[in-house]
């Protein structure tokens, strides 16, 4: 069992790291104050090929592997958790057309989201089904040539920025999950439109929105993978989708920790810097076991993955650990800045506010608990 | 260079060599300081000192140079020497050095004198030290500069050396890997030993109108032909205005709260002192949230972070905020009418005042100190 | 046309740097970096390898683990690297050191259309010495301090940069340029470039390899065959506690700038 990166895996971390330390961190702040989509910054990550990593090399992406995926999530989530969950919410459109579509749609679409710089989304979530996502009430009514969709969704990560939406709509409302399809949506279909734009408690980069379909007309060819198997695409998207998550949350407590520790060192009160206390040790100890052992699930449920092997269990394993110890940390670093902390001249308090969400999206740490119970034979 | 040039014959080597620089007829104030110390090393070796002048038209500058040292001044005309070129620069100087063989030879580390000195060294095949802020060649001098500039025990250091005359040989210090270390370079086994140096470290002599008046210009023969010139000059251009940021600045002059009882007149302050220091303004986070400076100027934990070679906290407390963001700077000199403040302990030298005071004092002090160099 | 890039990889100067008690360096505790000048000049080269389509090879005279280095360049998408190591060569000084280079690079083959591009100077060494150098070994008309670049034909057109200003040149090919921060932003490395990076040629050129060409002599490589030693060096003392000025008033401030002129702040 080799625990090393791969050189390649190395070129792409330390690639990233230069990237988000001349790109992204001097506008993290920034971002988070005036809730401004970073444009230029995702345009950056297009030309580089992370936007698109792991598309075919024929359809305009890079062709790497889920590792590579976490890795540059993780690096762009320690300075920047909104900069980190546009990329990993875009991989929850791109991936789930590369991997379910017809040849004729992964050469419309993939090359769209890839050398054509659009942006991605994966709109699953309604008002009334969250964790229920069978619950659904989003209707597809199949009319000749096309399809009608109607209905709303929710919390859509990219919702007011993508051109490429993976909708799931009810196309039979009397089979329950599978009466579920997934739907290649273009934000220039008629009955399209952006609803309310989420304001949010972090991520405040990251353009969240309502999506609303009022007779929205969506080419017969547009449906991805056979009626009734959307449901079982949303599952498999997600599941890869939470390795994302879990390293954008790994990347927090990770920028935290790196914070604390250079923040404590330089601290000085009752005649040494706080660092030299024990307390402040243990405390920055336990954050870093922490993001240890969050990096070895986050990559082992990658690295299965791109084995081809099963890895939802493990992929649910790493969201959780991860989007706790995020929490944990931050909180945690954020006491150990004291007042400081509390004000937003240093990060840490935005990284908090950033950590919450990732216990909640894209499954939440209950059902998280319920996926992993149920892939123990319980 | 000709087959029987040969730059190992140290003996035939003589003379003190200058190249004088200069650009549109105008002589680089570089080269007055290279001729005053290359007047010092000449009268160490008693040798003579002497000018080597590229140029067209260039015959009216060789007095001065004469006025800060030279004995000598070789003055070579030509159209094609007109702009700075590399082949045409570089072709003549290595036909005189082979005619006239200098033991030492000189430029400024000037854009123009680093592009030629190497050139030279390795078609002349001699060793080339660049970017040099001492010279020495009497070892006495050499060990004094040691305990002055550096406070080095010279009594604990041996100066002998088994692979050459360390005493006959022209000492070249330099700072090397960013400053962080100083070399002293020899160049024992090939003449002439070469040199650039810093612009503005060698000290400018007392002009001496009478030597002036009596160095010799000699016009030595010199062949150059337009097909011994690579390059075309198509234009020169002076710029405008030259933009400097936080980050390349060598020198920041930062304001902090303690000109609020007067922005207008603090800044102005900061910005006199600035400019007499060659640097530019940058600000505490206080100053820019108040809305008296852009935020381009903040440095600190959410500003810039800077390292200049001098940088100036006026009414700054020193807040670890700030701290964090110029806490490396070479020298650090703070004004603050408060004597606990914690900027104390982060700068080199403090000034306890009321910079409203201490400022003007500042600019008067080191317009002075300028001045006498 | 083939595009030539000299680089160096040296330790991080710009970060901490520790000494040994013998007031050395302590080299092997800094991190490498690949030299920032070098990165403008990779970065011009693959500028005009975008506009054209040629090929670019980039050159390194190093111990072997400058051939991560060489990788890190093909990540960004040159194309070849050529690594030049041998014990004979180490302790090269700037003289020595373009011999080599030069050497390496006619052996690799230099042909009329092709250009060379070098950083202007690495952040060890500081002397901006060894592309000039490596210029006058093969005979190339040199521009350095170059801050723009324009391809017309076979002549490049090329703005050196002068302290107030700058000089538009005219030059043919082939010639060696010396390039400046301020030509240009060095691109990142690519997802693409990096996957594909370790199968790129990479070639090293040992003493064998280069010890017949012409510039090659042992009494003109390495530690022995350079012009110039170190015959000291030594650390500039650290910084001492900082120290309040007495008084507040023009003796003072004298005093100050006493201090800052005898350290040729001012």
């Amino acid at each position: 069992m080799d625990f090393n990166l791969s050189r390649e895996h190395l070129l792409i971390r330390k690639m990233m790291a230069q990237f988000t330390e001349n790109e992204v961190k001097p506008i993290a702040a920034e971002t988070d104050r005036t809730h401004e989509y970073p444009r230029e910054t995702m345009e950056k990550l297009f030309d580089l090929g992370v936007l698109g990593i792991n598309v075919p090399r024929e359809y305009g992406g890079a062709g790497a592997d889920a590792l590579a995926n976490a890795i540059c999530i993780e690096e762009l989530s320690k300075q920047c958790a909104s900069t980190g969950d546009i990329v990993a919410a875009y991989a929850l459109c791109a991936d789930p057309i590369a991997a379910y579509g017809t040849e004729e749609q992964k050469r419309k679409y993939l090359p769209m989201l890839t050398t054509g710089h659009k942006m991605g989304a994966f709109a699953l979530t309604e008002p009334n089904a969250g964790s229920d996502a069978s619950k659904g009430q989003t209707e597809a009514k199949l009319e000749g040539d096309h399809y009608v969709l109607n209905g709303s969704k929710i919390f859509i990560t990219n919702g007011y920025v993508a051109e490429v939406f993976v909708v799931f709509a009810m196309t039979d409302k009397s089979k329950g999950t599978k009466g579920i399809s997934a739907f290649i949506v273009e934000n220039t279909f008629p009955g399209f439109s952006v609803g309310k734009h989420e304001e949010k408690m972090g991520l405040h980069g990251s353009p969240t929105a309502e999506i609303v379909f009022q007779d929205c007309i969506v080419p017969k060819e547009n449906l991805l993978g056979q009626e009734g198997k959307g449901f079982r695409i949303a599952m498999a998207t997600l599941d890869g989708g939470r390795i994302g998550i879990a390293a954008q949350a790994l990347g927090i407590a990770e920028g935290a920790l790196q914070e604390a520790i250079q923040y404590t060192k330089s601290r000085i009160q009752f005649g040494k810097p706080i660092s030299k206390f024990q307390n402040t040790q243990f405390t920055l100890a336990d954050m870093e076991l922490g993001c240890e052992a969050g990096r070895l699930l986050t990559y082992q449920a990658a690295v299965l993955k791109s084995q081809g092997r099963p890895f939802t269990k493990e992929a649910a394993m790493a969201k959780l650990f991860c989007s706790e110890h995020a929490m944990k940390t931050t909180t945690k670093a954020l006491q150990l800045f004291g007042g400081y902390g509390y004000t937003n001249d240093y990060p840490i308090e935005r990284m908090m506010r950033d950590a919450k969400i990732t216990e909640i999206y894209e499954g939440t740490s209950e059902i998280q608990r319920v996926v992993i119970s149920a892939n123990m034979g319980l | 260079m000709s087959a029987n040039y040969n730059s190992t014959d140290l003996g035939a080597f003589h003379n003190v060599w200058v190249f004088c620089e200069q650009r549109g007829g105008v002589m680089t104030s570089t080269t007055f300081e290279l001729i005053s110390e290359g007047r010092r090393l000449a009268d160490e070796l008693g040798v003579e000192l002497c000018g080597v002048l590229p140029g067209d038209g260039v015959d009216g500058l060789a007095k001065e140079l004469g006025g800060y040292g030279a004995d000598k001044v070789y003055v070579c005309n030509s159209p094609l020497l007109r702009y700075y070129t590399t082949d045409g620069y570089a072709k003549v100087l290595c036909d005189l050095v082979e005619a006239y063989k200098p033991e030492i030879l000189l430029f400024g580390a000037s854009n123009i004198g680093r592009d030629l000195a190497p050139r030279c060294a390795a078609r002349l095949h001699t060793g080339l030290c660049a970017d040099c802020t001492h010279l020495d060649v009497d070892l006495d001098g050499y060990a004094e500069f040691l305990r002055k500039e550096f406070r080095l025990d010279t009594d604990g250091m041996s100066f002998t050396s088994n692979l050459f005359d360390a005493s006959a040989n022209l000492k070249m210090t330099r700072p090397a890997f960013g400053g962080h270390l100083m070399a002293t370079i020899v160049c024992p086994r090939f003449r002439p030993a070469m040199a650039t140096v810093r612009p503005g470290v060698m000290k400018k002599r007392t002009y001496d109108a009478g030597k002036a008046a009596s160095v010799e210009v000699v016009h030595p023969a010199f062949s150059l032909a337009a097909q011994d010139i690579q390059t075309e000059v198509l234009e020169v251009v002076k710029a405008a205005g030259k933009l400097v940021d936080l980050i390349g600045a060598d020198v920041i002059v930062s304001v902090g709260r303690g000109i609020s009882k007067d922005v207008e007149g603090g800044l102005k302050l900061a910005g006199e002192l600035a400019e007499e220091l060659g640097g530019v303004v940058g600000a505490s986070r206080a100053c820019v949230d108040a809305g008296w400076i852009g935020a381009d100027h903040q440095v600190g934990q959410t500003g810039k972070t800077v390292r200049p070679k001098v940088y100036v906290a006026l009414g700054i407390s020193g807040a670890i905020q700030h701290r964090a963001g110029m806490q490396d700077s070479e020298c650090i000199v703070a004004v603050n009418k408060n004597e606990t403040a914690p900027i104390f302990e982060a700068a080199d030298y403090g000034i306890v005042g009321d910079l409203f005071h201490i400022v003007p004092l500042m600019i008067e002090s080191i317009r002075a100190a300028k001045a006498a160099k | 046309m083939k595009l030539f890039v000299t680089v160096k990889q040296v330790p991080d100067t710009s970060g901490k740097v520790s000494v040994k008690p013998d007031g050395t360096l302590d080299r092997a505790s800094m991190q490498t970096v690949i030299n920032p000048d070098d990165l403008n000049a990779v970065e011009a080269a693959l500028q005009l390898k975008d506009a054209c389509g040629c090929k670019v090879v980039a050159f390194t005279m190093g111990p072997p683990p400058a051939e991560g280095m060489l990788r890190e360049l093909m990540a960004m998408g040159v194309d070849e690297g050529v690594l030049i190591t041998a014990r004979e060569f180490g302790g090269s000084d700037t003289y020595a050191t373009s011999q080599i280079l030069a050497a390496a690079i006619d052996t690799y083959g230099l042909e009329a259309d092709d250009i060379v591009f070098s950083g202007r100077q690495a952040i060890d060494g500081d002397t901006a010495q060894v592309g000039p150098q490596i210029a006058e070994k093969l005979h190339l008309p040199q521009v350095s301090y170059v801050g723009a670049i324009e391809k017309n034909g076979d002549a490049l057109t090329v703005r050196r940069l002068l302290e107030d200003g700058y000089m538009t040149v005219k030059v043919r090919t082939p010639c060696l340029l010396t390039c400046v921060k301020e030509l240009n932003t060095p691109r990142y490395m690519n997802i693409r470039e990096i996957l594909c990076a370790y199968e790129k040629p990479l070639t090293v050129y040992d003493y064998d390899a280069l010890k017949d060409h012409p510039l090659i002599d042992a009494e003109t490589i390495g530690l022995k065959g350079s012009p110039t030693n170190i015959y000291k060096s030594f650390t500039p003392p650290p910084k001492g506690a900082g120290r309040i000025l007495e008084g507040s008033d023009r003796s003072t401030t004298d005093e100050l700038a006493g201090i800052l002129a005898a350290k040729h702040l001012i």
